[in-house]
């Protein structure tokens, strides 16, 4: 019988299986930034232990750093302390690092691509659940905690249970307006927050095909708002062509494609699941409450509670909207948005910069809006700067900050205020994740674009 | 690191009726910029604890040590310090009739026991415990089930998993036992696979 994607990768990265334990899998690549690491490196401090493959980890600062003044001491001792713990613990056990003003500072799940060392067929962790990013090209990528960080860091290996395998397949092509972000959301809308726990999830079909590799990105980055471990799309030409000519490309580039070419899901594999979700009716898709799966088309309305049969969604619903302070049967079109966040792991991308400033450019923000674009790398912001995109978004009237998390996860001073209300391309909408008691919309970047020119959401086809 | 022992934990249960109880409330992310392992009880839950009605704040929950949660429980961001955070306030065990799989790895890797009940008994422990929040609750790994009053609900925890938590190993240690195995593969690695290291630009 045959394999399924990950089946293949997951097998050719076993070092030990041994019958009731779960499979030793070696780890081609670690990511590492300061939120997480920390504990793990004292961790191996405390046990005299080293790091094993320094070669095969690479660190950078992204989640806890300012966006202004990039140059200048972190002004929170707090925050400064802990970009400096990362540098330290960098250096101790000689790990690269790319720290603030370095081409290739940025968040994890950018910087792997960019520079051409997230390869297909490798398996990738980072202590970060939006690893499944790197899933795009083909290769394992899951999220850990701290201790297994230290794990990752002694043994470049980790215990780890096989996942089972969920194919989604989206099949026709997108309308106009219509985008990877937009696929994703209807997708944990449909399947729920833990629709996916325990699987893999396979997203395949030619919706998918059509997507560059910055769209299957954003794909793939949500996964684990689905709840599933990882998400990955089989490799293809554009996979190729993308890491070609990259920095960390191989040098023996057609030994590695001539295995590239044999990762894919074989006709007669065995997939647990499958589901399938037909791309040509899919619509701008927005969250209206405070978990990624409650989101609906854009042309909806904010739903009402009491429609809800099931009692648990129901509750989770009647929550949602009084945090959001939203009332049911309200359209989404008419919700006024204070803050426009454009950036994150999920949409910071020059592809995503470029939607929006497509959408953007020779218009004026609404009244009183504030929009922060936040590249999700230097070399993406340099790149932009190249194109001029930097001045469309300052003439447009929205700050052109430095690259980072940045209001994804507000733990730098980009927040939200108590109650004020964002459209974000970021993927949580969780309570508070944006700053305590900030209200967060998903949304993709043409929608975050034409909403911060009306005020409300809405997408380019309002304009 | 290494852990505690977990054989058999009692204490009284605090009821959270609450579903998709993301890492993100348990632990927010202002909190996360500290490089230890300890001190997180006072982020545990801390949009919540500003309101007198939040159970944690509740006179008759505050000695709980087990967490009786909602379905999806720790979805959202891996940080372990959701983990930490319910060990330093003084949680030994959550139960939950469903957990994110990340968030559940961290915790059996702390010696956090995460345990899940079907949600009807999910309900009776919610039931038991607002009806009496002194009642007793018996997780117990030997046996591997929940007691309280005159009930007894078996969960699963599969053997492996269950002898590392009872005998407080260090994961790190075990898979250093298969250092030779480690090499092995790695002397059959392909040559194309990446490095950081040298830095090519
Ligand atoms: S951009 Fe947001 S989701 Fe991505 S790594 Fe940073 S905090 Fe996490």
């Amino acid at each position: 019988m045959g394999k399924t994607l990950a089946e293949k990768i997951w097998d050719d990265h076993i070092v030990r299986q041994a019958e009731g334990e779960p499979d030793l899998l070696y780890i081609d690549l670690q990511l590492v930034h300061e939120v997480t690491s920390a504990q793990a490196f004292d961790g191996l401090r405390l046990a005299g232990r080293k790091v094993r493959r320094p070669d095969l980890t690479i660190a950078t600062e992204d989640h806890n750093t300012p966006t202004l003044d990039i140059l200048k001491p972190i002004a929170d001792p707090v925050s400064k302390l802990q970009i400096d713990t990362l540098r330290n613990n960098a250096k101790e056990f000689g790990i690269r690092i790319h720290s603030l003003g370095d081409a290739d500072q940025g968040v994890v799940h950018v910087v792997g691509p960019q520079l051409g060392i997230t390869q297909p067929g490798m398996t990738i962790v980072c202590g970060d659940s939006h690893t499944s990013t790197h899933g795009a090209f083909g290769a394992i990528a899951f999220g850990i905690g701290t201790s297994e960080v230290e794990h990752v860091l002694a043994t470049q290996t980790l215990p780890s249970r096989r996942p089972k395998t969920m194919a989604i397949n989206v099949e026709g092509s997108l309308k106009p307006g219509v985008t990877a972000k937009d696929i994703i959301l209807a997708i944990i809308a449909q399947i729920g927050t833990g629709g996916g726990q325990g699987y893999i999830i396979e997203y395949r079909g030619s919706a998918i095909r059509e997507l560059s590799m910055e769209g299957r990105m954003t794909v793939c980055n949500m996964s684990i708002e689905a709840g599933a471990r990882a998400g990955l799309i089989a490799p293809d030409q554009k996979t190729f062509d993308y890491i070609l000519g990259k920095p960390h490309a191989p040098e023996d580039f057609a030994a590695a494609q001539s295995y590239w070419e044999t990762l894919f899901t074989d006709s007669d594999a065995k997939l647990d699941v499958e589901i399938t979700l037909d791309a040509n009716t899919l619509e701008p898709f927005v969250t209206w409450g405070t978990n990624p799966g409650q989101g609906l088309p854009l042309n909806a309305s904010v739903p009402n509670p009491a429609d809800i049969a099931d009692s648990e969604e129901r509750g989770a619903a009647e929550r949602a909207l009084e945090y959001m302070g939203l009332t049911a049967g309200t359209p989404l079109k008419k919700i006024a948005i204070d803050t426009v966040f454009l950036g994150s792991c999920t949409n910071g991308r020059i592809e995503d910069l470029r939607a929006a400033a497509s959408v953007i450019e020779g218009k004026k923000i609404a009244p009183k809006l504030r929009m922060l674009v936040v590249p999700g790398s230097e070399r993406v912001r340099q790149q932009a700067m190249k194109e001029g995109l930097d001045k469309v978004f300052l003439d447009f009237g929205a700050e052109w900050r430095n690259a980072g998390c940045s209001m994804c996860l507000g733990m730098n001073p980009d927040q939200l205020a108590v109650g004020e209300r964002s459209a974000s391309t970021s993927n949580r909408n969780f309570e508070g994740r944006q700053g305590k008691g900030g209200r967060t919309h998903l949304v993709s970047p043409l929608v975050a674009a034409a909403t911060a020119i009306r005020g409300t959401l809405s997408s380019p086809a309002d304009l | 690191m290494t852990m505690e022992k977990f054989i058999k934990h009692t204490g009284t249960g605090v009821p959270l009726r609450r579903s998709n109880v993301d890492t993100d409330q348990i632990i927010p992310a202002v909190y996360l910029k500290r490089v230890t392992r300890n001190g997180f009880e006072d982020g545990l839950f801390s949009a919540w604890r500003n309101d007198p009605e939040f159970v944690l704040n509740k006179d008759e929950y505050k000695g709980g040590t087990v967490l009786v949660a909602g379905p999806e429980f720790g979805t959202g961001s891996s940080r372990e310090h959701a983990v930490w955070a319910l060990q330093n306030y003084g949680f030994k065990a959550v139960i939950s009739s469903r957990f994110a799989d990340i968030f559940r790895g961290n915790s059996l890797k702390g010696g956090l026991l995460t345990v899940i009940l079907p949600q009807e008994a999910v309900e009776a422990i919610w039931q038991a415990v607002e009806a009496a929040p002194s009642t007793a609750i018996t997780v117990d790994l030997d046996t591997r089930t929940v007691s309280y009053n005159d009930v007894s609900v078996p969960f699963e925890l599969d053997d492996y998993t269950r002898w590392r938590l009872m005998e407080g190993l260090d994961d790190i240690g075990l898979t250093l036992k298969h250092t030779d195995s480690i090499d092995v593969f790695e002397s059959k690695r392909a040559a194309y696979k990446p490095t950081t290291l040298p830095i090519r630009i």
